[in-house]
């Protein structure tokens, strides 16, 4: 693997560019491997690059039906934060933050990791309360976040609405100031080029058409190019996983939505944090390009089309336009959707499906991008050692038969 | 904007209703005998499956709940009933 540095650009930029080569290695499918991953977005990119990194797995497979990061991975708002509620969601959610922080140098990649903050603003007394608690939390979780006023908000984000007729004043909320925002197709091709580099087969356009399962134990996958042997599987497909799973006889308690994000005309730069209205549920960030990128609640209909209806676009753009009415003036560029797996709780499920050597890396809903590190380190972790580590555990499928839901739709005010 | 047909209301826009639940779950009873997993699986499972699908589903505004036998890709709806035993 050629290693990237200002030092091969600048010797690439006398010779024209003429010297770069593919970043990661097509592969055809081998009759076997140790493990395989199904899904080649972030989650399973991880996941392949953290079995070959940190556990010395030699035969590696990631199989992706489209492209790689095509999916949900390609479709986020990119934000990355860690502003939760409950110990292990903290726990789960930093460990992403911490390893986003160090990903550019661990990948020999530029994900362009923004650290530009990010404030979820609050308009009402008992909102501010909630926010407190949350700030509070966050703290006594060991993790940057604090309680900020309407002053210090405004200093963030001056073009706020602030106006007499604003239907939603800000009245501050929480900030947390390692939250920002990163590259989402630099995340997927930096972990491909990683694995592909340790030896790792990334084989796209395959799609998974059934679980090979002999006596309670898996055995392999069969595919369109094939059957492929392997006593560890991972399943990390996001909204397509339901469907994986029910090829094992596995239900998962998941629905599945369509998300919807959007982005306006570049312009000169305005908006240097992440935001998140409560009083709208629309949150906004500003790209390096200088488009807004932009989103909010998802779509109430249940769907496994890739694309967003009307009402849902009408509530997210006039949440835009309550918070910013200047923007009223912008042409959006672009409107598309990727289908979210949501969970009961609003947190993910991280653990062993059932047949031995099937595991799972899914329901991550509405957030998943921002947990892309965690979620492969851990899913990693499973198929190498066969059990859970400890920031996992409490994500297994068992707790909702537990009773030991993590719900963070009530805990730190998910609004879906 | 799509629009829902309610058996009770007649054809409405597809904000008047809300996604309820998928159809033939069977509450396990007697409770005394529900074992965890048989609860969970009642109260959490799903098959989210691509295509064709049948949910009760909620029209807020009257307060019907009725199936509808939709396609969750497409997005087509195909049937809509009222619940079995419901006098529409």
């Amino acid at each position: 693997m050629k290693r990237y540095s200002a030092f091969s650009l600048f010797t690439e930029g006398l010779r024209g560019h003429r010297g770069w080569t593919p970043a990661w290695r097509k592969a055809t499918p081998q009759p076997g491997y140790d493990a395989i991953i199904v899904g080649g977005g972030g989650h399973g990119l991880a996941t392949a690059y953290y079995l070959a990194k940190n556990h010395g797995v030699p035969r590696v497979a990631v199989l992706e039906k489209g492209w790689i990061g095509g999916g949900n991975t390609g479709r986020n708002t990119t934000a990355i934060r860690s502003n939760y509620f409950y110990p292990e969601s903290v726990a789960l959610y930093d460990l992403a933050l911490r390893l986003y922080e160090g990903l550019s140098q661990a990948l020999n990649y530029n994900i362009m990791l923004s650290q530009r903050g990010m404030l979820i603003a609050a308009h009402t007394p008992t909102q501010m309360e909630i926010c407190a608690r949350i700030a509070n939390a966050m703290q006594l979780n060991g993790v940057d976040g604090e309680l900020i006023g309407a002053e210090e908000a405004l200093q963030r984000v001056p073009l706020l609405n602030r106006t007499a007729d604003a239907r939603y004043n800000c009245m501050g909320g929480v900030w947390q100031q390692r939250a920002g925002i990163a590259r989402h197709d630099a995340v997927a091709w930096g972990y491909a080029r990683a694995a592909s580099a340790l030896g790792v087969d990334i084989i796209e356009n395959c799609t998974v058409t059934d679980l090979l399962i002999e006596s309670g134990k898996i055995t392999g996958v069969e595919t369109d190019k094939g059957s492929i042997r392997a006593e560890r599987v991972g399943l990390a497909a996001a909204g397509a996983t339901p469907g994986l799973a029910s090829m094992a006889g596995i239900r998962l308690p998941i629905h599945t939505y369509a998300l919807q994000a959007f982005v306006s005309e570049p312009v000169k730069p305005m908006l240097d944090t992440v935001l998140l209205y409560l009083g709208t549920g629309t949150y906004v960030s500003q790209s390096d390009k200088g488009e807004l990128v932009f989103g909010g609640g998802l779509d109430r209909v249940p769907t496994h089309g890739q694309r967003g209806n009307l009402p849902a676009q009408e509530a997210v753009v006039s949440g835009l336009l309550e918070m910013f009415p200047a923007f009223a003036q912008l042409k959006l560029l672009r409107q598309w959707a990727g289908v979210v797996d949501v969970t009961p709780d609003s947190s993910p499920v991280i653990g062993p499906a059932g047949p031995e050597g099937l595991f799972l890396n899914c329901g991550w809903g509405t957030g998943g991008f921002k947990a892309i590190p965690a979620g492969g380190w851990l899913l990693a972790h499973l198929l190498a050692t066969g059990g859970h580590h400890e920031i996992s555990r409490p994500f297994d499928l068992d707790r909702f038969a537990r009773g030991r839901l993590i719900d963070e739709a009530a805990g730190s005010g998910i609004a879906h | 904007m799509q629009i829902f047909t309610c058996p009770f209301c007649g054809p409405r826009d597809e904000t008047e209703f809300h996604f309820a639940a998928e159809a033939g779950k069977k509450r396990p009873i007697p409770a005394e005998t529900v074992t965890d997993d048989e609860w969970a699986e009642y109260l959490y499972m799903n098959s989210a499956s691509r295509g064709k699908a049948q949910e009760v589903w909620l029209h807020v505004t009257c307060g019907e709940f009725f199936l509808m036998t939709r396609d969750t890709v497409t997005r087509d709806v195909t049937a809509v009933t009222s619940l079995p035993g419901r006098n529409a």
